[in-house]
C-alpha cells in the first residue's frame, strides 16, 4: 500500500530510457539553457581576438584579402564577368556569404570531436554547441556586410547606381536559410563522423568544391553548358543569387526560387536535426 | 520523504575492439536484424564483465540490473574496484550516456561533477569562467550573479580574478573550479573523484563544503570515491559495485566492511608486483587479520596481524634480514619494520616453506588506506631476495574504542594518547 502512494505523489522532472523520440527539438531545454548559449557565443567571439594586435580588425581582413586576389585572378587574368557590376563589389558579396555558410558547415561539422571532453563530463543539450557556433558566425557576418555596405557607398559616392529595392527586405530570410543549411550539413558529417571518421577528411575539400558549383565567382547568367543542371540544383545556389539581387540588385529572385531554397533548406535542416538527435545521446561511448 | 534518483534495471553493453570499417557492415546487420523485429545479434545477455574471465562474443557488459532508489537528502556513496561500473554508473545518472536497457528517473535539478573545471577556457579570465563553467554546470546567470562573491571568496584567487586563467597556477585553476561546483544550486549532485586533485587542506575544505551541503542545505548527493575514509566521513549509506552488478546497499559501515573482505577473498595479492629476482626467497600467502579473523578493516586501537609465508628456494649461506615497510596513501613511508629488532630471526638455511605471524597491538595510524611492503634479503651484501612492493593494503577508518570525534587525515599521522598531569 504504501508503495502504491508514494508512487502517485511522486513526481519525475526526466526520465531517461534507452529509446527517445526521433524528432524533438527541445525548445523547453534550448530555453532552460539560453545563458549557456549566450555565453558560448561570447566566448566564440572573445577568445577570438584575445591576445591579437588588431583584435576585432582581423574580422575584416581575410575578406578584404580574398576579394583583392579573385578580383585579380578571377576577374583580371581570367576575366571572368561579374554581371556588370564592379568587381569587388561582387565578389565581397559573394564571398561573405558563402564564407558565413563555410564556416557554419565547417566548424559545425566537428561539434562531437570538438567537445568530446565537455560531452564526456557533463550534460547539457548538446544542440546549444552548434547553435552557438552558428550564431557567434553570424556576428562575424554581420560585421562583415558592414564592410559590404561601406564599399557600396563608395561606389554610391562615385556615381554608381544600384538596382536596389523592396526585396533587399528579403536578405534577413536568406541569411537565414544559409544558416540552417551549413547547420543541417554539418550536423550530418558530425554525427556520422563518430563512427565514420572519413567525412572529416571530405569537409574542407568538399566544401570548397561545392564553391565552385555555386554561383559565388560567377554570375549564374554566364552559365550556359550541360553542368548548369548540377548549378541549378545546388540548393546554396538560389541563395546565393538571392542575397546578391536583394542587395546589389543583380541576380535571380522568383517566387520559384524562394520557395526552392526553403524548402530544400528545411529539408537538409530537419535531416540534420534528426541524425544528430540520434547520435547525441550515445556518442560518447564510439567516439 | 520522497524519492530523488530511482534507477530500474539499467545495463549498459560496450562493445570492445575497434570501430573500424568493419563496423559498417556490422551496422548493416544489426539494422536489418532490427527492422525484421529480431532481437540485436551483437547484444548477447548474461556475459558478464569480469576481466578475469573470458568471455566470447566482442560487446562487454559494464552494468547489469542495477535497480536502487535514493531518497532526497541523502549522502550517498559509490564504492568498487577499478572496472566494477562506478564511471558507467555516474554517466548514465548524469546523462552523458544512454543505458542500453532500464530507464533512470530523477525528480529535481541533477548536476553532475565528474570532472573538475569542465569547459575552462584557457584564454578568458577567472571571472569569465565563472560564468562559463557555472552555466555548462547548469547554472542559471541570476544565481551564479547572486553566488558570485562566495565562489571567489571560497576559491582565494581574489587577486587574479581578471587574469586569464593559463596563467593560473594549476592549484588556483582547480580551486577556482571546484568553488564554482560548490556552489550549485541543484537538488542533486553527482560528483566523481573530484577530491583526488588539489592539496590536503583544500581537499578538506571541499569534503567540509559537501558535508555541509548535504547535512545542512538537504540536498541529495551521489559520491563516488576510493577514499574509504572520505565516503565513511560523507555518506550515510553506499553502493557497492562489483563486475558491473550491485552487489550491496546498506549503511556505509556495512558495505565498507564487506568491500574490504571481498578485496580479500578474490586475491590476496597481486604477485606481479614483487620481485623475486634472485630465485632465493620468495614471499607467499599474506594475510592480514585481526585475533585470527581475516579482516582487512581496522579501527585505531585495534591489534593488526600479519601472516606470511617465506619460501626458501636455495640454502642460505648468510641470515636473511626480513622487513616490513607500511606507507600511507600518499606514499610517505610511516614504518619500517625489521625483524631483528623485535629480538627475532626469520632463518632461511633449510629450503622449504615456513609461516610467520606478525603482530603489531595497538595500531596507532590515522584513518587512512596503508599498504604493506614485504622484503627480504642479505643486509650485509645488500641484495634483495624478495620485494613484494605495495602487496596488500588495511584501511583504518575511525577511532574505534579511543575517540569517536572526526579525525581529518590532514590533522596527523599518528593518533597518541599520552599521559596528561596537571603540575602543581
Amino acid at each position: 500500500m504504501k508503495n502504491i502512494s508514494t508512487k502517485e505523489i511522486q513526481h519525475w522532472d526526466l526520465i531517461i530510457t534507452p529509446k527517445k523520440k526521433t524528432f524533438d527539438l527541445q525548445f523547453g531545454q534550448i530555453w532552460n539553457y539560453r545563458d549557456l548559449l549566450f555565453l558560448f557565443v561570447k566566448r566564440d567571439i572573445v577568445s577570438f581576438y584575445k591576445q591579437t594586435l588588431l583584435g576585432p580588425i582581423w574580422f575584416f581582413i581575410q575578406p578584404i584579402f580574398t576579394t583583392i586576389i579573385y578580383t585579380i585572378v578571377f576577374g583580371s587574368i581570367a576575366g571572368l564577368s561579374t554581371d556588370g557590376l564592379p568587381k569587388p563589389i561582387f565578389y565581397l558579396a559573394g564571398i561573405t556569404s558563402w564564407n558565413y555558410f563555410s564556416d557554419c558547415l565547417i566548424k559545425t561539422s566537428t561539434t562531437f570531436r570538438d567537445n568530446a571532453s565537455i560531452f564526456g563530463k557533463v550534460y547539457f543539450p548538446r544542440i546549444i554547441s552548434p547553435l552557438s557556433i552558428v550564431i557567434s558566425n553570424l556576428f562575424r557576418f554581420g560585421i562583415q556586410i558592414t564592410l559590404l555596405v561601406i564599399v557600396i557607398l563608395y561606389y554610391l559616392y562615385n556615381g554608381y547606381t544600384f538596382n536596389i529595392d523592396w526585396k533587399v527586405l528579403l536578405f534577413p530570410l536568406f541569411v537565414l536559410l544559409m544558416a540552417l543549411q551549413g547547420l543541417g550539413i554539418g550536423l550530418i558529417i558530425t554525427a556520422l563522423t563518430t563512427k565514420y571518421r572519413d567525412l572529416s577528411h571530405l569537409v574542407t575539400f568538399g566544401v570548397q568544391l561545392m564553391m565552385y558549383a555555386t554561383t559565388v565567382i560567377y554570375p549564374i547568367t554566364s552559365v550556359n553548358s550541360k553542368f548548369y543542371w548540377i548549378i541549378i540544383i545546388n540548393p546554396m545556389t538560389f541563395i546565393i543569387e538571392g542575397i546578391k539581387a536583394s542587395t546589389l540588385g543583380v541576380g535571380i529572385l522568383t517566387t520559384h526560387t524562394i520557395i526552392y531554397s526553403l524548402l530544400s533548406s528545411l529539408f537538409i535542416f530537419i535531416i540534420g536535426i534528426l541524425i544528430f538527435n540520434k547520435v547525441e545521446k550515445s556518442f560518447i561511448d564510439t567516439i | 520523504m520522497s524519492l530523488a534518483i530511482k534507477v530500474e534495471n539499467i545495463a549498459k553493453a560496450y562493445q570492445l575492439g575497434q570501430f573500424d570499417s568493419g563496423s559498417l557492415s556490422g551496422d548493416l546487420k544489426r539494422w536489418w536484424a532490427l527492422k525484421r523485429g529480431k532481437e540485436d545479434p551483437f547484444l548477447k545477455i548474461g556475459e558478464s564483465n569480469d576481466r578475469t574471465i573470458k568471455g566470447k562474443g566482442n560487446i562487454i557488459w559494464s552494468l547489469k540490473n542495477i535497480d536502487f532508489e535514493i531518497q532526497r537528502g541523502e549522502a550517498i556513496g559509490i564504492i568498487g574496484r577499478n572496472g566494477a561500473g562506478k564511471s558507467t554508473l555516474l554517466k548514465i545518472l548524469s546523462q552523458v550516456t544512454t543505458p542500453t536497457s532500464g530507464s533512470l528517473k530523477i525528480s529535481g535539478r541533477a548536476a553532475s561533477l565528474l570532472e573538475v573545471g569542465t569547459g575552462f577556457h584557457p584564454e578568458l579570465t577567472g571571472r569569465e569562467n565563472i560564468f562559463l563553467n557555472g552555466a555548462i554546470l547548469g547554472m542559471h546567470k541570476h544565481e551564479i550573479v547572486k553566488n558570485f562573491d562566495e565562489i571567489v571568496d571560497f576559491s582565494g584567487v581574489e587577486r587574479f580574478i581578471d587574469t586569464p586563467v593559463k596563467r593560473y597556477s594549476s592549484g588556483m585553476y582547480v580551486r577556482l573550479a571546484f568553488a564554482v561546483a560548490a556552489h550549485l544550486q541543484s537538488e542533486i549532485l553527482i560528483v566523481d573523484e573530484v577530491l583526488a586533485v588539489g592539496d590536503a587542506e583544500f581537499q578538506k575544505k571541499c569534503l567540509g563544503k559537501m558535508n555541509q551541503v548535504s547535512k545542512n542545505d538537504g540536498r541529495t548527493i551521489l559520491f563516488v570515491s576510493h577514499n574509504i575514509s572520505a565516503i565513511n566521513q560523507l555518506c550515510e549509506k553506499t553502493i557497492l559495485l562489483s563486475n558491473g552488478e550491485l552487489r550491496e546497499f546498506a549503511e556505509t559501515n556495512k558495505v565498507i566492511n564487506t568491500y574490504l573482505n571481498s578485496n580479500f577473498s578474490n586475491s590476496t595479492t597481486d604477485w606481479s608486483v614483487s620481485v623475486n629476482l634472485s630465485k632465493k626467497a620468495c614471499f607467499t600467502n599474506i594475510i592480514l587479520s585481526k585475533m585470527g579473523v581475516n579482516k582487512r578493516v581496522f579501527s585505531i586501537g585495534e591489534t593488526l596481524e600479519i601472516t606470511f609465508e617465506i619460501n626458501i628456494q636455495k640454502p642460505n649461506e648468510n641470515d636473511v634480514k626480513t622487513c616490513i615497510e607500511i606507507k600511507n596513501s600518499d606514499g610517505l613511508k610511516i614504518a619500517n619494520v625489521i625483524d631483528v629488532d623485535s629480538n627475532f630471526q626469520v632463518t632461511s638455511l633449510n629450503p622449504g616453506k615456513k609461516k610467520y605471524k606478525v603482530k603489531f597491538n595497538d595500531l596507532r595510524f590515522y584513518p587512512d588506506t596503508y599498504y604493506i611492503s614485504l622484503w627480504c634479503g642479505d643486509m650485509t651484501s645488500i641484495e634483495t631476495y624478495d620485494y613484494a612492493e605495495d602487496i596488500i593494503s588495511f584501511d583504518i577508518i575511525d577511532g574505534g574504542s579511543l575517540t569517536s570525534r572526526t579525525l581529518p587525515k590532514i590533522a596527523g599521522l599518528l593518533f597518541l594518547t599520552p599521559e596528561w598531569n596537571e603540575k602543581k
